[in-house]
């Protein structure tokens, strides 16, 4: 039954295919195989390392066009942090940076046919949101001591409502991570999945024009959905961490 | 007839993904309309759209995960 459904009745739709983990030189996959998946994140740091780095090693004054495209990104970045976070949140703008350089990029080159997405996997957008989940955390304590738990009192509400609040303050501390990183993963999975799901539908010849037209749509969205994405994730690292740096409500 | 209720269940999960819509939209109309009335504060205020459509939009996509736990992983 389950087979029949997934077929689509002589069409096959098989939009999950393309996140499969395979290893690249055979053998099975274990805790340090390499696989398709540690060939693209080693590809997204190397598009990183040639955006970043190559095209400003020269410090041109008047910027080509690739020392333009890094300045702009940078700017973009750091202007993001401080309007969010304040001055103080300044000293934490290269992990931000990181981040979005690298989720845009992973982002962008999971767009290529025929590549691998590599944060359509919870496995390693979880990696990211835990990592920002702890590292502002441990900042916060650090930053402020135990006064870091005012977060979860909110004084300007009235004193019989405040426990109430505390308790959904707390749970929604806790499940940021869990939200951040499966917000990630979930639209790109989504949006590739849609992508094969169209892709499917040029199997039949009396639509396949609407289906292409169809795949070329979605993947112009896809692009959009990206970099907002990429976005998305750095801005709420800001809001997180303007959180731990002042979190007197 | 588990994997027929799993499908049922999928395709329940999916209103999520239309009440996820309306509350993008929702999110996205009230801004235009601010915006429209005070353009020169929109520019300030796309962060917080943003921020707003993310959170919108994640609980949308944790019901497209369940209906994506349903087909796959049931």
């Amino acid at each position: 039954m389950a087979d029949e459904a997934t077929n689509g009745g002589g069409l096959s739709f098989k939009p999950m295919d393309q996140f499969e983990v395979k290893s690249l030189f055979g053998g099975e996959i274990g805790m340090f195989t390499i696989t398709n998946v540690t060939l693209w994140l080693a590809l997204a740091v190397l598009a990183v390392i040639g955006l970043m780095v190559l095209t400003t090693s020269k410090r041109e004054t008047v910027p080509g066009r690739g020392q333009s495209i890094a300045e702009l990104m940078y700017g973009f970045v750091y202007k993001m942090v401080e309007d969010v976070t304040g001055k103080d949140g300044i000293k934490y703008f290269p992990y931000i940076m990181t981040l979005f350089m690298f989720i845009l990029c992973a982002n962008f080159l999971g767009l290529i046919p025929m590549s691998f997405t590599t944060t359509s996997h919870i496995a390693v957008t979880a990696v990211l949101g835990f990592g920002v989940f702890f590292a502002v955390t441990i900042l916060g304590f650090v930053k402020n001591g135990a006064s870091f738990l005012s977060l979860f009192w909110v004084s300007s509400a009235p004193l019989p409502l405040r426990p109430i609040l505390a308790v959904i303050e707390i749970i929604s501390y806790f499940v940021r991570p869990v939200s951040h990183s499966i917000r990630l993963a979930g639209n790109m999975m989504a949006g590739h999945a849609v992508l094969k799901v169209f892709a499917g539908f040029a199997q039949v010849a009396a639509i396949a024009p609407v289906a292409i037209i169809g795949v070329m749509a979605i993947y112009g969205l896809e692009v959009l959905v990206s970099a907002i994405q990429a976005y998305v994730f750095t801005i709420l690292t800001c809001v997180y961490l303007k959180d731990a740096l002042h979190p007197h409500h | 007839m588990e994997g027929e209720l799993a499908h049922i269940g999928a395709g329940l999960a999916a209103i999520g993904s239309g009440a996820a819509a309306i509350g993008v939209g929702h999110v996205a109309g009230n801004f235009l309309a601010g915006a429209l009335r005070n353009p020169s504060a929109a520019a300030g205020q796309t962060a917080t759209l943003f921020i707003g459509i993310a959170f919108a939009e994640a609980l949308g996509i944790f019901s497209f995960l369940v209906a994506l736990l349903l087909m796959f992983a049931v």
